[in-house]
């Protein structure tokens, strides 16, 4: 179901970008099913009460994926899904990238890559701090992996080891000029969080598959030795053959052309997975 | 006024263990500094709520705003320079974008770190913060009104910068002290320190101290000057500028930093609205400075009593008077 609803989101997702002719595709779509596996089955939140100080936090680093945030959020009933087709308009509450001011759910305001470690370290600390025990995750995309201050950050959370932080890499490998490869290599990328003496899960899960997510959810709880961090393999453009993987897709407009050719895979996609429900 | 001298970073320092007990969600981070910037006395007396998470200044200002996000009441603390060049994006991005009641310690500001050279020197720090939107930004003119800043700050819903200098410097104000207003120190509000009617001075800072002994000098010169120490750049007391200015007619600005950006140009905007008026400044130069003590490398790059009452003088149109 969760699997669906990720499918679900992304043709959302799609259509509000070619509707508006702005928004980031590829970083949104790699993110799908992270997300609504975070909002929907591990994160305790209220979306009727989005203020609740016990609530657990995520901060979505890579925020270009503003538009998948915004309609997992709204699916998960902090507002309206028809509010989605305001996304980037004036005086709209779902910003271009995600500003915590505007809308109901959104735990930190980003955009300029490397602050969610940082912030959400931060969290993790006030949940120590004020003796509460919500858990503290921070969404993390290749270009955050580039910035110098993620490494702060990680450098803090080994030496302050908060309970229930954990780094979560949306580990697509793409970039907005091209492959990370090419452009900032990060690999090996889990002996640089073990360096830094972090708990890194073991094995790398499949970010597009629920029941995968779901298993490092399980690993994540039954660790008791924090900061931890999970890499997750995923597609940047996932589910759309031409996009996928491919870099041009980091945020070039969803015109006419493409829509027409991307929309019916997404639909296939879709129609596949209703199969199985 | 007394002769006293007191360090601004000492009666920070202290200002933060006396607020701890009072303001539970109270919290120091430090960047390696802490021994300068004198948060080791809180970190002593409350290592629970104090981190120092080494030379990362731009990660110890997220790490705050995460921290304000859920309630806490965090005050970083380094040095002025760092918070504003290496933190911009934090404080901009992150901290005042999301209006996070953050405290920024900003130490060892303006030409303080006299011996350590330009590369430690915050001359411009005052242009850069006060261009952030929620950011209010205090440049306190000695060790009593650096303690009533912060503990103001604390108490606001929104992010403030309060400049620090490391050394000694002469204590303008008694603990009870009111302003013009009668009232306690308050965001926004100038201190009338003299009335006069031949021209207005308006001062932030460490030159408080000169401003007044120029104001004395200027007196006896026969000319009577108007002193407005103004130690909120941000929100500035227009009201009382305009009310000065519409008496003296003239407008001199006195402060520790470049000529850009800083209390000239924040009167100088709210004066072109207002009450447009003939200006000058007492300010640094556009230029880097260089190391030397701290009252000689003032005096060098122009910040000193005889600075003050010359470029005043000069404004009044008295520059033939000699002092008697």
């Amino acid at each position: 179901m969760m699997q669906y609803l990720a499918q679900q989101c992304r043709i959302e997702v799609l259509d509000i970008l070619h509707e508006k002719g702005t928004g980031h595709w590829g970083g949104a779509a790699s993110a799908a099913e992270l997300l609504i596996t975070l909002y929907f089955h591990i994160m305790d939140v209220r979306p009727d009460d989005p203020e609740w100080p016990d609530r657990d936090r995520l901060v979505l680093s890579k925020g270009h994926a503003s538009c998948m945030l915004y309609a997992v959020l709204a699916h998960r009933g902090y507002f309206p899904v028809q509010e989605l087709h305001t996304f980037r308009d004036l005086d709209s509450r779902l910003q271009g990238h995600p500003c915590m001011k505007a809308t109901p759910g959104v735990e930190m305001s980003t955009g300029a890559l490397g602050h969610g470690m940082s912030v959400t370290l931060g969290m993790a600390l006030a949940a120590r701090l004020s003796k509460r025990s919500f858990s503290s995750y921070v969404l993390m995309g290749d270009g955050d992996l580039n910035e110098g201050q993620t490494w702060e950050g990680v450098m803090a959370a080994a030496k302050f080891r908060p309970e229930r932080f954990a780094a979560l890499v949306d580990y697509n490998k793409v970039q907005l000029d091209g492959p990370s490869d090419a452009i900032m290599p990060m690999d090996p990328l889990a002996d640089k969080f073990k360096a830094f003496n972090w708990n890194v899960a073991p094995t790398v899960y499949d970010g597009h598959s629920v029941s995968a997510i779901l298993d490092s959810y399980e690993w994540i709880r039954a660790q008791a030795d924090w900061p931890v961090a999970v890499i997750y393999k995923t597609h940047k453009g996932r589910g759309v053959s031409f996009m996928e993987d491919n870099y041009q897709w980091h945020g070039a407009p969803v015109n006419d052309d493409a829509y027409a050719k991307a929309r019916p895979e997404l639909l296939r996609g879709l129609k596949v997975l209703e199969e199985r429900l | 006024m007394t002769a006293r001298l007191a360090a601004m970073r000492d009666a920070f320092g202290q200002a933060l263990l006396d607020l701890a007990d009072a303001i539970p969600e109270l919290v120091v981070l430090d960047a390696d500094v802490a021994s300068s910037t004198k948060t080791r006395l809180f970190w002593e007396a409350h290592p629970d709520r104090f981190l120092n998470v080494g030379v990362a200044e731009a990660n110890m200002v997220d790490i705050a705003a995460g921290m304000a996000t859920c309630g806490l009441r965090p005050v970083v603390s380094t040095f002025a320079l760092f918070f504003a060049l290496k933190c911009t994006d934090q404080i901009r991005n992150v901290v005042c974008y999301n209006t996070l009641p953050v405290v920024f310690a900003a130490g060892y500001a303006g030409l303080s770190d006299s011996y350590d050279g330009a590369s430690h020197q915050s001359v411009a720090d005052l242009a850069i913060v006060r261009a952030m939107p929620n950011m209010y930004v205090v440049v306190p003119a000695d060790a009593v009104e650096a303690g009533q800043a912060l503990e103001a700050a604390l108490r606001r819903d929104g992010p403030t910068f309060i400049r620090l200098c490391r050394n000694p410097t002469p204590v303008l104000f008694a603990n009870t002290e009111p302003l013009a207003s009668g009232e306690p120190f308050a965001f926004g509000k100038a201190r009338k320190l003299r009335d006069g009617i031949d021209l207005t001075i308006a001062v932030c800072g460490v030159p408080t101290a000169m401003a007044l002994e120029a104001a004395d000098q200027l007196a006896a010169m026969g000319v009577s000057v108007d002193l407005v120490e103004v130690a909120t750049l941000k929100p500035l007391d227009v009201d009382a500028l305009v009310a000065s200015v519409a008496k003296t007619g003239k407008m001199l600005t006195v402060e520790e930093h470049t000529m850009h950006g800083g209390l000239y140009g924040a009167v100088a905007e709210a004066l072109a609205r207002h009450r447009p008026a003939p200006m000058d400044c007492v300010a640094i130069e556009d230029t880097f400075a260089e190391s030397g003590p701290y009252d000689a490398l003032m005096a060098k790059y122009g910040i000193s009593v005889e600075n003050i009452t010359r470029k005043a003088a000069a404004l009044a149109g008295r520059e033939s008077v000699r002092p008697r």
